[in-house]
């Protein structure tokens, strides 16, 4: 147990990022911000941020990733950790707790009820829990909280298994207009984005969604196995997670949500079929209510400097994640549209009344 | 030819790897803390990987993995103490083990439980170790081919060995299973996006958690039991009789026992989403069907320990084929798993055999060390694990209660979770008033929600079309199992008893 340990320094030296002695996430915030405010940092242009006038932050920043490991909130909230910690921003250790359940209703209420007027503790957050605070009628929303900034996007692919006879997003959409209930189509959760995205593109075809054959699953890996198992006609899920499926030789990539092809991937945007939907998954980080306006520059401002770090690109770059930065009254104001468009598809599927 | 002398240099690289004295460190304390986590209520493989995530980042991926492995080998074994010696799984892996493992201890036999499920454990993870090392391409197609309509038939067969857990009485058998088939449905239902019966309460969205009720029925209300009554299961705690060892008897039993636990557990255990619980109710029903003494089940027959212990652990080796050759999580544990490959860029599927051979085959090889080491540390604990059996109750019971409280708060850091695992042992309290037997319970709360969403999926897919369960072969292949499970044994009673 003491080599795991003592083996543990090194994972500051992950990605290039500066290398610290001493396990960080053991000790009190005053050493880590002495330890960060080294020469040391000099090869990066991130370094510590100063408490603000206030003295916040006072201790450990605790990050909620209201879902359980290894799913997208999982993984952005530890990334966020890895950067933030190995470049010193906030000058105190970051945590990492995961709150699962409920598309991340379950966080959500946490961070609301038990953390009022407390931004020690901030939450990552995205598209999908927009969803599922109407799907589960949630007594907490976002207008509870203080949203710091979108961080990135993530975009949705439609796949078929590989023997299906489907080559192109026109060929299944003929079939999908002609007979809805024929196709049927694996997902994530009820009313999750992979849902979203089916109800959108029954719109703009001209299908009742009411119709739409959607089989949810308990995750895109539960659904990717619908999919390369031949079970279904065609599925939906994030690029990241079903790209390396294609590499399986057992499914295949019909389109992408994003508006212009990404890089690198040949896999032809929805639009390029005729059918205007772009759909992203963004993420980003809300702080409680209560949290003032200093407080919420300062972190905003950290937010920021990480965004601008070599490291968080790098992360972009190796989970196919866009950077999609946003903040302030921006930021805002996106949030009311998503709201309202994620209302209106609810609403057409017949999830939310 | 070329094959053999490819897999042989594989295995020297796999080997090569693991027996580098740190990576042999990291999967001696993997065991070493899979046993122990798998010991105490509520905290699991799952958990344990996922708090020990942040601090391998830095770590060597080929250690890292190899301390993970040996975690949830161990912690799959663990499981089995507790449930044999005092009647309270950890896991719901180990609740078939509690049932006749419990009734060993009492009778004198508890040493011997033990090392039934330490070999066992052994030889199903070695078994399903070199099956993954062999057949892995193969049996993903396997996993593939079985649908929703597969898997709910799965489930309908899995029910079946309710006859075998209701004992005497069938009415309270069916009580228990359909109260643990109501608690199932409790939470958000996965196809509509509907909350049931959660009453509003925002804790019981996400469901009743299966650790939950186990630990609830069957730690705390034993406790509770013991509060109330001052006598408990283990009053009448026999000592040892005679060897901890396994007799020769005892040995003839085990064999068969082990080897079909093994086969059952491990091929359950390859479909993604089935994973240990089901695996060892389907070996624990094949076990009592196959014996010539079913009468003895539920009262100590050592089958009834090797079985389901064989398949649990058969089945974690299982659920590691469609995570290392498609990366498809198929259980908890595995999920964590495959959280750390991403953490370390690494992407689970075909390539990563081609590409990262030393990592998988290094866990490969250190899963059969793994094994041994387990063994190494388990044989000679039994001794000490039966000496639990003379701590005086009232410690004990106060032990469990804390460490139940403890493990399933840890679980989610949610205080409402704790008083779901206290009102669950409330529930059990009322039940063994009544005797009305618990393990039905946990298997409405595992097959329960299996077999309702895959039915559904598997309607849905087809438009309504029922006949899919009985077009589809392997559909109709097992539903005819089920069937027949049900119906053979009163007809051959009836046959054999009528007088001539």
């Amino acid at each position: 147990m003491d080599r795991l340990l003592g083996n543990n320094d090194s994972m500051w030296g992950m990605g290039g990022v500066v290398r610290r002695a001493g396990p960080a996430w053991l000790v009190a915030g005053a050493l880590a911000a002495v330890g960060c405010g080294g020469g040391d940092l000099s090869d990066r242009a991130v370094g510590a941020m100063g408490p603000t006038a206030a003295g916040y932050p006072n201790g450990n920043i605790v990050l909620i990733a209201p879902a359980n490991p290894g799913g997208g909130w999982d993984q952005t909230a530890r990334q966020i950790q890895q950067v933030w910690t190995s470049a010193g921003t906030l000058g105190v250790p970051v945590e990492v707790v995961n709150r699962g359940g409920a598309g991340g209703t379950i966080g959500l209420a946490e961070l609301v009820t038990r953390h009022r007027g407390d931004p020690q503790t901030l939450m990552v957050f995205g598209q999908v829990m927009l969803g599922a605070i109407r799907a589960n009628d949630s007594p907490v929303t976002i207008a509870d909280t203080v949203p710091l900034a979108r961080l990135l996007n993530e975009y949705e692919v439609i796949a078929v298994p590989t023997s299906s006879s489907y080559r192109t997003l026109g060929d299944l959409i003929d079939d999908f207009r002609r007979e809805p209930g024929r196709i049927s189509w694996a997902g994530g959760s009820a009313g999750g984005i992979d849902h979203i995205l089916v109800g959108l593109l029954a719109r703009v075809t001209g299908v009742d969604p009411g119709n739409v054959n959607y089989i949810a699953h308990a995750g895109g890996g539960e659904a990717a196995v619908a999919v390369m198992g031949g079970h279904v006609s065609a599925g939906v899920s994030g690029f990241g997670e079903w790209k390396a499926y294609v590499d399986t030789g057992r499914m295949r990539l019909l389109a992408v949500s994003s508006a212009e092809r990404i890089m690198g991937d040949e896999t032809p945007t929805i639009r390029e079929s005729g059918l205007d939907v772009v759909l992203a998954n963004w993420r980003g980080i809300l702080a409680p209510p209560g949290t003032d306006e200093e407080t919420r520059n300062w972190l905003t401002a950290a937010l920021g400097s990480m965004r601008d770090s070599a490291a968080w690109q790098e992360i972009l770059r190796a989970n196919e994640w866009e950077d999609s930065f946003l903040s302030g009254p921006e930021f805002d104001r996106f949030l009311g549209e998503e709201r309202a468009t994620v209302d209106a598809v609810l609403r057409s599927i017949g999830l939310v009344r | 030819m070329g094959a053999l002398g490819q897999l042989g240099d594989h295995l020297t690289v796999g080997f090569g790897a693991a027996l580098v004295p740190l990576n042999l460190l990291f999967g001696a304390i993997g065991v070493t803390m899979g046993t122990a986590i798998g010991v105490l209520p509520g905290i699991g493989p799952a958990l344990t990987i996922s708090l020990l995530l942040p601090l391998t980042f830095g770590m060597d991926p080929v250690g890292a993995f190899i301390l993970f492995g040996g975690i949830y080998y161990g912690a799959m074994y663990g499981g089995s103490t507790t449930s044999i010696l005092v009647r309270m799984p950890g896991e719901a892996s180990s609740v078939m083990t509690a049932v006749d493992g419990f009734q060993m201890t009492q009778k004198g036999r508890g040493g011997a439980a033990l090392a039934t499920a330490a070999v066992g454990s052994f030889i199903a993870g070695t078994f399903a170790t070199v099956m993954l090392m062999l057949a892995a391409p193969v049996l993903v197609e396997l996993a593939l081919g079985f649908g929703p309509a597969e898997y709910a038939a799965l489930m309908v067969l899995a029910l079946t060995a309710l006859g075998g857990l209701a004992g005497g009485d069938v009415a309270k058998g069916l009580l228990a299973v359909l109260l643990g088939l109501a608690l199932g449905t409790v939470g958000i239902d996965v196809q509509t996006g509907q909350a049931r019966f959660t009453f509003g309460v925002l804790g019981l969205l996400g469901g009743l958690n299966v650790v939950t009720v186990t630990v609830g029925l069957f730690a705390v209300g034993e406790v509770f039991w013991y509060a109330a009554t001052r006598q408990t299961s283990s009053a009448e705690r026999a000592q040892i009789n005679g060897s901890v060892w396994l007799t020769r008897a005892e040995w003839r039993r085990s064999v068969p026992a082990w080897f079909r636990g093994t086969v059952i557990g491990f091929f359950t255990g390859i479909l993604p989403g089935a994973g240990a619980t089901v695996a060892s109710f389907l070996a624990y029903d094949a076990e009592r069907r196959v014996s010539p003494m079913p009468d003895e089940f539920g009262r100590g027959a050592i089958e009834g320990v090797a079985g389901p212990e064989a398949a649990n652990n058969a089945s974690a080796g299982g659920s590691l084929v469609p995570l290392l050759a498609l990366g498809i999580p198929g259980s908890g544990t595995t999920a964590v798993m495959l959280a750390a490959f991403q953490m370390y860029g690494l992407q689970p599927g075909p390539l990563l055999f081609a590409q990262e051979s030393r990592l998988v085959w290094g866990l490969i090889a250190s899963l059969y060390i793994s094994n041994v080491l387990l063994l190494v540390l388990n044989l000679p604990l039994i001794r000490v694990w039966v000496r639990l059996l003379q701590v005086p109750s009232s410690l004990l019971f106060a032990a469990v209660l804390a460490f139940a409280t403890l493990g399933i708060y840890t679980l989610n850091n949610s205080v409402f979770d704790v008083f779901v695992v206290y009102a669950l042992g409330v529930v059990a309290f009322f039940l063994r008033k009544h005797s009305v037997p618990l393990a039905p319970v946990v298997l409405g709360v595992v097959l329960g929600p299996l077999l309702e969403q895959q039915f559904r999926r598997a309607v849905a897919i087809s438009g309504g079309d029922l006949s899919v369960f009985v077009t589809r072969p392997v559909s109709a292949a097992i539903l005819l199992c089920a069937l027949a499970a049900v119906t053979v044994p009163p007809v051959v009673r009836y046959v054999t008893s009528r007088p001539r």
